[in-house]
């Protein structure tokens, strides 16, 4: 597959913007980029982190809390949810990844023995759409956590820990969002003009943005939610 | 572009397969899984070695998606400079943030 992708590879790139290192400055943009997301998340983290067990008063994310009057606030945080929610974003990896593939695969000749995976491997447009998909799925997911906190007396403003959750898992779901957005315009433009080996290097990069996306959850997964 | 450009752009591009991709997500899950799964467990939960487990397999997860799925294992050293520099400084910050927090000491 590699020598397939690396000769479409090479045909296709009249207009790209290579460097003296020989390496295209749209990529070199990218990675710099998501360094510096590195960065941001990092301080997002270290914020919540710090805070955490400072809470004065609950809801809390893990132990339940009864208030002055009486009423109990059970441990917020759903596992079970969430769970679901990370395997779904994990997949909309995979999904992208063999996005990226049937884009490089385009023009090369499918074998005749070729079965159902192997014609299914070529669907840029499926994968696009299955990625997107699963995207939507993990909002949906936050949206319903979000609500759900709300609704048991967990905003912004309720506590510490309210106040730094929000932010990253916010300022987290922010991202996923560009990320649907963006996958949705390359579905779009593939479903008109089609999207070719010339095009592998538009969706190498956002694939890369949606993977850093995924990495970011990898972390909050454990440091919010699994950690005690 | 002169002709070791287009071998080190090549080079770069070097990418696995789609069954490797799809062994990579069933690693991803069974790791996820297993995280899961002790956090249930209150045995484990109460052992010390519980958050360092769970950081060791979120780093894990995160190394594998990097590296296979970002294919930064089979990509130029720029681009692993690009990234990882950042990273240790990020995973500095919060170190040292957490230790001048009293978050974790020595």
């Amino acid at each position: 597959m590699a020598s397939h992708a690396i000769a479409g590879h090479d045909d296709g790139h009249a207009h790209t913007h290579y460097t003296t290192t020989g390496l295209d400055n749209r990529k070199i943009a990218i990675w710099a980029f998501i360094g510096s997301e590195c960065m941001l998340f990092a301080s997002l983290i270290s914020t919540y982190l710090i805070y955490k067990g400072k809470s004065l008063v609950g809801p809390y994310p893990h132990t339940e809390y009864t208030d002055a009057a009486g009423k109990v606030f059970p441990a917020i945080l759903d596992i079970p949810v969430t769970s679901a929610s990370t395997f779904v974003l994990l997949m909309s990896s995979l999904a992208m990844v063999l996005a990226l593939q049937a884009v490089q695969l385009k023009g090369v000749p499918l074998p005749a023995n070729a079965g159902w995976w192997g014609r299914a491997q070529r669907s840029s447009q499926l994968w696009l759409f299955v990625t997107a998909l699963l995207g939507a799925t993990f909002l949906g997911f936050q949206a319903y956590e979000f609500t759900a906190f709300v609704r048991e007396g967990l905003t912004l403003k309720t506590n510490l820990f309210g106040s730094t959750f929000f932010t990253l898992t916010g300022f987290h779901g922010a991202h996923v969002t560009v990320g649907v957005l963006w996958l949705m315009s390359l579905l779009w433009i593939d479903r008109t003009r089609g999207l070719g080996p010339q095009d592998e290097l538009v969706v190498d990069i956002a694939a890369l943005y949606w993977h850093f996306v995924d990495v970011v959850w990898i972390v909050i997964f454990t440091l919010i939610y699994l950690i005690k | 572009m002169s002709h070791e450009s287009k071998s080190t752009h090549a080079a770069a591009h070097a990418h696995p397969t789609g069954a490797t991709y799809l062994k990579v997500a069933v690693i991803l899950t069974l790791i996820t899984v297993i995280e899961v799964w002790a956090y249930y467990i209150p045995v484990l939960v109460a052992s010390p070695w519980f958050n360092p487990s769970l950081i060791i397999m979120s780093a894990a997860k995160f190394a594998i998606v990097v590296l296979f799925y970002m294919h930064l294992k089979y990509d130029h050293k720029l681009f692993k400079a690009l990234f990882t520099g950042p990273l240790i400084i990020a995973g500095a910050t919060i170190v040292a943030l957490l230790f001048l927090f009293a978050k974790i000491s020595l």
